[in-house]
């Protein structure tokens, strides 16, 4: 809806796709306040949150390093399996709840749309924001466990953190809007997401290194931008390899174009949310 | 000469009512393109709305169920967009069409406060410096870091609207929320109400109490079937309400299918209330009644039964009755039988001599035959019935109970001992 200074103004739908990003800025605070109250919520409810937050990673690194560590034996480049498998499922943890949580995003508060006018964008935004909560304990694990291991990480690893969970968080909202919006429509949206996760878990080099790829089929991985990132987060991190910079710059774009896209999928679907919901 | 806030041009919203129901999985939406679709049916819920509201002014919405009332609402606040015209808002504006939205139960008084003045457009240092007077307002201090759903409703209701009533909107847009809280909290709110439109704000009112309109507003809206009305002085505005409800008592009826209520298998076309051979709302005590229920079957092969809940002035249930053969006094020819496509009407006799003096409404609703309502319509059409005095002959003062029956007497002489 278009704001000339305090002047709004109603017109049928249709016509023109505007992102509006000035009015997300504005309900920064909403933002906030939504963050919050999603992180309280969860760890109000103590078990379920300490179950999310340490007990699961910490169970999927174990049976990772048990089955394909130990008895598959998969190579981690001469890093301890254990610590191999947790830095990437650092990201990968991230990314898949943040996704999940964008796919509910409109249905878990349809009574809130369907009352109150707020930039929808919102909802999703601040749905993708909260799992970095659960990424910052899992982030004390991956520590811990370095120091169990007597491991001594590189610091640019810590460095270019942010701009992993950049790449994680654009592909997830991305990602997560156009299924969100689907989801709305048509509820059997999240089983097909889920399936595609899974999928997406073994297309990225979590349980295993890049280099038991064959040289001239790594390029089909830079499609994927979840790889870069757990690829280079490994490589900067674990200093298995030299750093690739063309890969993460290349996971960078995708995931930016990823999300323009999901946005502007969105805001041709959002239109019809209160009649639908 | 002061300014417009609210300016609407022939504005209009349309639905479309398929004959099929939403599908909610791509499965079946996969399905259903390949079947024959029936013809989407347009449906204008609001229609040539046109209105103006100026600086400082009150305007209260009226109307039946469906009128329309919430959809201009919803428009204005925009939750839904229009099909044609167009609104212009000069201002800041703020809806209340729910107290509470966005409370979670798990949440604290105090997080809930700050949740939903966010929700509700307010930034957060703007609801920290009203957060005192909020709590005040509400008057729930001891209660502030306890989770709400440990509140009675009473207290969720007065928190909730004490956070809308300290939103600092230049429009506000409010629905139906004086319908909650107790009697002494109504008459704060509408205080509230008063002092916001007397600090030169901009206030829709929609509200089915005709009272708290008629002293809050200065000029009403009364919509109809998605139209204009009347739109003036609040008091002719109620009047015009008041006299065309009077005329449809006795009897509801739809002209047509798209706008008739129902589910999309049965529509409701009319309801009748027939007493001495008249449609009326006025019937004698002495005399049947009989309740006619007309509606469209619109699925072929549906077995379907018409029921009836019947309640008097004070909200108490005083029968159920339905065409069910073990409930039936009268052979019911199309019980059981599946009924194709076709206009339907089913009719009941409630005996005279039945029911006491006092108003009943009714709940008039169509089930198939696994007990699930294809819809239930509540307080559709409501009669009085009038003392004709035919039980005063002996006895002049009231005949308590909800029912009236008469039952046989008898008293006999047994012998002569005392």
């Amino acid at each position: 809806m278009p704001h000339k200074g305090n002047i709004t103004i109603i017109r049928p739908s249709g016509g023109k796709v505007r992102l509006h990003l000035d009015e997300i800025w504005r309900y920064r605070d909403l933002i906030y306040i939504l963050v919050m109250r999603n992180v309280k919520i969860r760890y109000k409810q103590t078990i379920v949150g300490i179950a999310g937050a340490i007990i699961s990673p910490l169970f999927s690194m174990i049976i990772f390093t048990v089955f394909f560590g130990k008895l598959a034996k998969l190579p981690s480049d001469n890093v301890p399996y254990a610590i191999f498998v947790f830095s990437g499922l650092l990201y990968w943890n991230y990314f898949s709840t943040a996704l999940l949580n964008v796919n509910q995003s409109f249905l878990a508060d349809a009574n809130i749309i369907q009352k109150v006018y707020f930039p929808r964008l919102v909802l999703p935004l601040s749905t993708s924001i909260t799992p970095l909560v659960d990424f910052g304990i899992a982030l004390i694990i991956l520590c811990g466990l370095m120091v169990f291991y007597h491991f001594s990480p590189s610091f640019m690893g810590f460095l270019l953190l942010p701009v992993f969970l950049l790449i994680a968080f654009l592909t997830a909202t991305g990602i997560g809007l156009v299924s969100a919006s689907l989801n709305v429509r048509f509820r059997d949206v999240t089983y097909a997401l889920s399936f595609f996760l899974q999928l997406l878990l073994y297309l990225t080099p979590i349980i295993y290194p890049v280099s038991i790829i064959p040289k001239q089929y790594q390029w089909l991985l830079f499609l994927n931008p979840m790889a870069g990132v757990v690829m280079t987060s490994r490589d900067s991190l674990l200093h298995t390899a030299p750093i690739n910079w063309l890969f993460l710059f290349t996971s960078l774009v995708i995931s930016l174009v990823l999300f323009l896209l999901g946005i502007i999928y969105f805001r041709r679907a959002e239109k019809s949310f209160a009649d639908v919901l | 000469m002061s300014k417009i806030t609210i300016k609407v041009e022939n504005l209009g919203k349309k639905y479309y009512l398929g004959t099929q129901e939403h599908s909610f999985s791509i499965k079946d939406s996969f399905g259903n393109f390949f079947k024959k679709k029936g013809p989407k049916k347009p449906f204008w819920a609001l229609k040539n709305i046109n209105f103006e509201v100026k600086e400082g002014e009150v305007l209260g919405i009226i109307g039946a169920n469906g009128a329309g009332k919430s959809t201009i609402l919803k428009i204005l606040s925009q939750i839904t967009s229009p099909t044609l015209g167009k609104a212009t808002i000069n201002g800041r504006i703020s809806s209340l069409l729910e107290v509470g939205t966005g409370f979670h139960p798990e949440l604290t008084g105090r997080e809930n406060i700050y949740l939903n003045g966010a929700v509700l457009g307010m930034k957060k240092a703007e609801i920290k410096r009203k957060f005192d007077e909020i709590v005040d307002f509400a008057g729930i201090g001891k209660f502030l870091d306890t989770p709400v759903k440990r509140y009675s409703s009473g207290m969720y209701v007065r928190l909730a609207f004490a956070v809308a009533a300290n939103l600092e909107p230049e429009i506000l847009i409010i629905d139906e929320v004086l319908a909650v809280g107790d009697l002494q909290f109504q008459k704060k709110c509408l205080g509230k109400m008063q002092d916001v439109s007397k600090g030169g704000r901009t206030v829709l009112f929609v509200s089915h109490n005709l009272g708290a309109v008629s002293s809050l507003c200065d000029r009403s809206l009364y919509l109809h079937q998605g139209k204009i009305e009347f739109i003036g002085e609040t008091e002719k505005c109620i009047l015009k309400y008041i006299n065309k409800n009077k005329a449809h008592s006795g009897k509801v009826f739809w002209e047509n299918i798209q706008s008739a209520p129902g589910s999309s298998n049965v529509k409701l076309r009319y309801v009748k209330i027939i007493s001495a051979g008249k449609v009326t709302n006025n019937v004698f005590i002495n005399k049947d009644i009989t309740i006619e229920v007309g509606y469209w079957n619109l699925k072929p092969g549906a077995k379907l039964f018409c029921s009836i809940h019947l309640k008097n002035d004070l909200g108490t249930y005083i029968l159920a009755t339905g065409n069910l053969p073990s409930a039936n006094l009268a052979q019911d020819e199309w019980f059981n039988k599946p009924m194709p496509k076709g206009f339907y009407k089913s009719t009941c006799v409630i005996p005279a001599n039945f029911l006491n003096n006092a108003q009943y409404s009714l709940d008039v609703g169509i089930a198939n035959l696994k007990n699930e309502f294809e819809f239930n319509l509540k307080d559709l059409v409501s009669f009085q019935v009038i003392d004709s005095g035919e039980m005063r002959k002996e006895y002049m003062g009231d005949w308590i109970g909800v029912i009236r029956p008469k039952f046989s007497w008898e008293t006999k002489k047994i012998n002569n001992q005392s």
